[in-house]
């Protein structure tokens, strides 16, 4: 069949980890392919190999039935492969057409000038022929994330690709932006077009993948069309294992309130935002993205001040004009960026887990380094982080011991009350579990916990109550055995249409 | 291991130099006068390293460094003169005037507090109008060395009496080695066994990251800015009593022989990484470096060429380490 993509019994090892032991995979023209696995399976691996990044050590690839070798990312480009990484890859300061045409710009008649018009008729033409709706004469730098990724499409359109492979790409799309792209990816397809397509968000896989391919420790664990193949099978490929409890049992038993928000309102948007928080509950914070429940975390955590509203601790009033206040309180904020506003990526684990806790570890003044070790190590095995020992850069750990590592801190803080905002994004299903036994766990100390998520299961799956936030405003109090997601979602995006 | 890697190159450098100087000039280089003087002219640029680490971990950078060492030398100077009694004319004219040690004494003291003090003003701009390290201080580096020049019209401050600093004892050993020893005790000490040390690692590894775990991130920027004045306060005290007068030349591009101490250590342009002992190291190098080449004739033009490129390839040696790590 023409286009047919096949890798056949790829082998690649990284010094003495076996990271594909014998890949075949399959990819026809005219479908989405899900590629799902845990972090480490060998996804990637497998797509920087059909990228060109890598040399395979033995394995074939097949395009269109003949056998093709590729020596650098070039080749792979000029195959018409084409990757769309989590990062992109684009000129933030120049204009949609010149980065489309960067390096193969049209020129005119005279030397060294370039031929705008004819370059800029050529985006025009081509958006139009694909759909897309873009401003050619807008500067990148100005484009939503979203925006940003049709440009790469275009850009790949424009050189012949024909095979794209998608790597996370909703991750920091919004609701709509992510709907957006659903369509244009089944437009793609309709045009005989290969998509690959990699995500942790089952759901996505569900709606959008032909045919799927589960890796697992570097093999394939299981291959079928998606008909064929239901969520649960795909998840319990993943990880080898049924999940039937997925999320950890809990007793729910909430105690008295611990945390009150009384009508917050700051300048990042958000408005009369009043919750209360017992000990031992978790709520659910959800909405879509952009409603206004990182800037809700952000203003009780003292990072931006209100501009009006109140917080009470335990029916006392209480001011929170900064995070150090916030801390000392016994309030924690766990961000949905780690590497951003987590962590010291490039300081040693151990340092990233003590450093608000000096006081609490009986270290005011002076540090005690061997005993600084010992809490380290004994808080590590408290959230079991998997480390060689305190000392490694906390960028060598995984994303799900990093964000362990955070846990510990704010244990370690002996936090009464920890905010998640999204606290299971970008890490593998084995550790997404031991995240919501944690939880769990700490609910069942009698902490309270706010918990932010976007995705709808683990909110259920944990929590007491949900909340709903909705263009800056706290829309809906539910609780959670007398609700249901389609309930959630509509507080959460019923208005969004008539926008 | 990483970071012992990191400093086995400066460290090897430095080897290396002692051994090629030792081996071309054995007879001037191989004294113990000749050593002698390396670390006393070190105690200068070793102490104001000391506190440029803490700039440089932090993310920062002090170009003012320099022109605040000829300021605080015409401060310290001035207030010596006038605590013993001379009149303006006197002062400004360059008249011998006999110094009490009460007078020495709080003129060093006050050379200091205002190097704090120029130091306080740098983290303050810095953090209060949210500018650039590098903007702030390269407009202060040109605002100091100006008051400078206009405090006595050009001309320096004459302190001859003020010698303790320069051939002063302390026990067997020269008083500005005793000093630079201290100061950098009192520095490794701060960096690496209290939670200051870590947090100014913290604000320059991750600015916002620090700020969410507590950390007042001005207060530790402004904090750093004077305690490296204050370090250049001292050192202005000690090349003013080296000269017996403060130049209000004093200092003219000194600012890069202490960055380029730092970076040669292995501190990080971009923040977060750096020890002590790597500037220590850092800091005997260029030393030893200019010393054996003046010993071979070599002129302070070539000098700053060999300094320069040595600079570009300690980071790119840096560079290439955090690549091969990552």
């Amino acid at each position: 069949m023409t286009g047919e993509l096949q890798m056949r019994n790829i082998v690649k090892t990284f010094g003495p980890v076996k990271a594909l032991q014998g890949v075949t995979f399959t990819a026809r023209p005219g479908t989405v392919h899900a590629l799902c696995g845990e972090n480490g399976a060998g996804k990637s691996t497998l797509m920087k190999i059909l990228a060109g990044v890598f040399e395979p050590d033995a394995g074939e690839i097949y395009l269109d039935g003949q056998k093709r070798t590729f020596r650098g990312p070039r080749d792979a480009l000029e195959a018409g492969i084409s990757m769309l990484y989590q990062e992109l890859d684009l000129a933030e300061d120049l204009t949609v057409t010149e980065n489309l045409f960067l390096g193969r710009e049209i020129r005119g008649r005279i030397p060294f000038i370039l031929n705008r018009k004819a370059m800029i008729d050529q985006t025009v033409q081509q958006c139009r022929l694909y759909g897309f709706d873009l401003n050619p004469l807008a500067p990148v730098r100005t484009l939503t994330t979203g925006q940003c990724q049709i440009v790469e499409l275009l850009k790949a359109l424009m050189r012949k690709a024909r095979i794209f492979v998608m790597d996370e790409p909703t991750s920091s799309l919004t609701e709509a932006e992510a709907q957006r792209l659903f369509e244009i990816i089944r437009r793609l397809r309709g045009l005989g077009m290969t998509i690959i397509y990699i995500s942790h968000r089952m759901e996505e896989v569900a709606r959008l993948a032909d045919e799927i391919t589960v890796l697992r420790d570097g093999a394939v664990a299981a291959s079928a069309p998606a008909s064929e193949m239901d969520i649960p099978t795909v998840v319990r490929h993943m990880v080898g294992r049924e999940l039937k409890d997925y999320y950890p049992a809990r007793r729910s038993n909430p105690g008295a309130v611990l945390f009150e928000a009384d009508n917050l309102k700051t300048a990042e948007g958000i408005e009369g935002i009043s919750f209360a928080v017992r000990a031992g509950e978790i709520v659910g914070m959800a909405g879509l993205v952009g409603a206004g429940r990182t800037e809700t975390a952000r203003a009780v955590f003292g990072i931006q001040p209100l501009l009006q509203g109140a917080f009470r601790w335990q029916g006392k009033p209480l001011v929170i004009a900064s995070p150090a206040d916030a801390i000392r309180q016994g309030i924690a904020y766990l961000t949905e960026d780690r590497k951003r506003s987590g962590l010291c990526t490039i300081l040693p684990a151990g340092w990233n887990m003590t450093l608000p806790n000096y006081p609490r570890i009986g270290m005011r003044y002076l540090l005690r380094l061997r005993k600084e070790q010992t809490v380290c190590e004994e808080y590590g095995r408290k959230v079991s982080v998997r480390w060689s020992s305190p000392s490694v850069r906390a960028a060598d750990l995984s994303g799900g011991n990093q964000q362990k590592l955070l846990i510990a801190r704010w244990l370690m803080a002996q936090s009464q009350f920890l905010i998640f905002d999204e606290p299971t994004r970008g890490i593998d299903v084995g550790a997404k579990r031991e995240v919501y036994q944690m939880l769990a766990d700490l609910a069942e100390q009698g902490k309270a916990i706010l918990m932010i998520s976007s995705e709808l299961p683990e909110l259920f799956g944990l929590c007491d109550r949900i909340l709903v936030m909705r263009r800056g405003r706290l829309v809906a109090d539910l609780e959670t055995r007398k609700t249901t997601p389609e309930e959630v979602m509509h507080y959460a995006a019923v208005e969004e249409p008539r926008r | 291991m990483n970071r012992f890697a990191k400093q086995l190159l400066p460290f090897c450098s430095l080897i290396f130099i002692i051994s090629l100087w030792s081996f071309l000039e054995p007879d001037n280089f191989l004294s113990f006068r000749n050593f002698s003087n390396v670390l006393r002219r070190s105690s200068i640029n070793g102490i104001m390293a000391a506190g440029m680490t803490f700039v440089i971990i932090a993310a920062g950078i002090d170009l003012s460094v320099g022109s605040m060492l000829a300021l605080c030398g015409m401060v310290g100077s001035a207030a010596m003169l006038f605590l013993s009694g001379a009149s303006w004319s006197q002062i400004a004219g360059g008249n011998y005037v006999p110094l009490t040690a009460s007078a020495m004494f709080w003129g060093t003291v006050i050379g200091v507090l205002f190097g704090a003090l120029c130091g306080w003003v740098n983290g303050t701009l810095i953090t209060r109008l949210k500018l650039a390290p590098f903007i702030v201080t390269l407009g202060t580096m040109s605002i100091f060395r100006g008051i400078t020049y206009l405090m006595n019209d050009g001309k320096p401050f004459a302190v001859s009496d003020y010698t303790f600093l320069d051939i002063g004892t302390i026990g067997p050993f020269p008083a500005s080695v005793v000093i630079l020893v201290l100061v950098l005790a009192a520095a490794a000490f701060l960096l690496n066994y209290t939670p200051f040390g870590r947090y100014v690692y913290a604000v320059g590894s991750n600015p916002e990251t620090a700020f969410h775990v507590g950390i007042n991130v001005p207060r530790i920027l402004t904090v750093i800015y004077t305690l490296t004045g204050a370090c250049t306060g001292l050192a202005a005290m000690i090349t003013t009593s080296r000269a017996s007068s403060a130049q209000p030349t004093a200092g003219i591009s000194l600012e890069l022989d202490v960055i380029a101490a730092v970076i040669i250590g292995g501190c990080s342009p971009s923040g977060g990484r750096g020890t002590l002992t790597g500037t220590i190291i850092g800091t005997l190098l260029i030393s030893f470096l200019r010393n054996g080449l003046t010993l071979l004739d070599i002129s302070t033009n070539v000098q700053l060429v060999v300094i320069g490129a040595i600079i570009v390839l300690a980071v790119t040696a840096d560079q290439l380490a955090t690549k091969r790590q990552s």
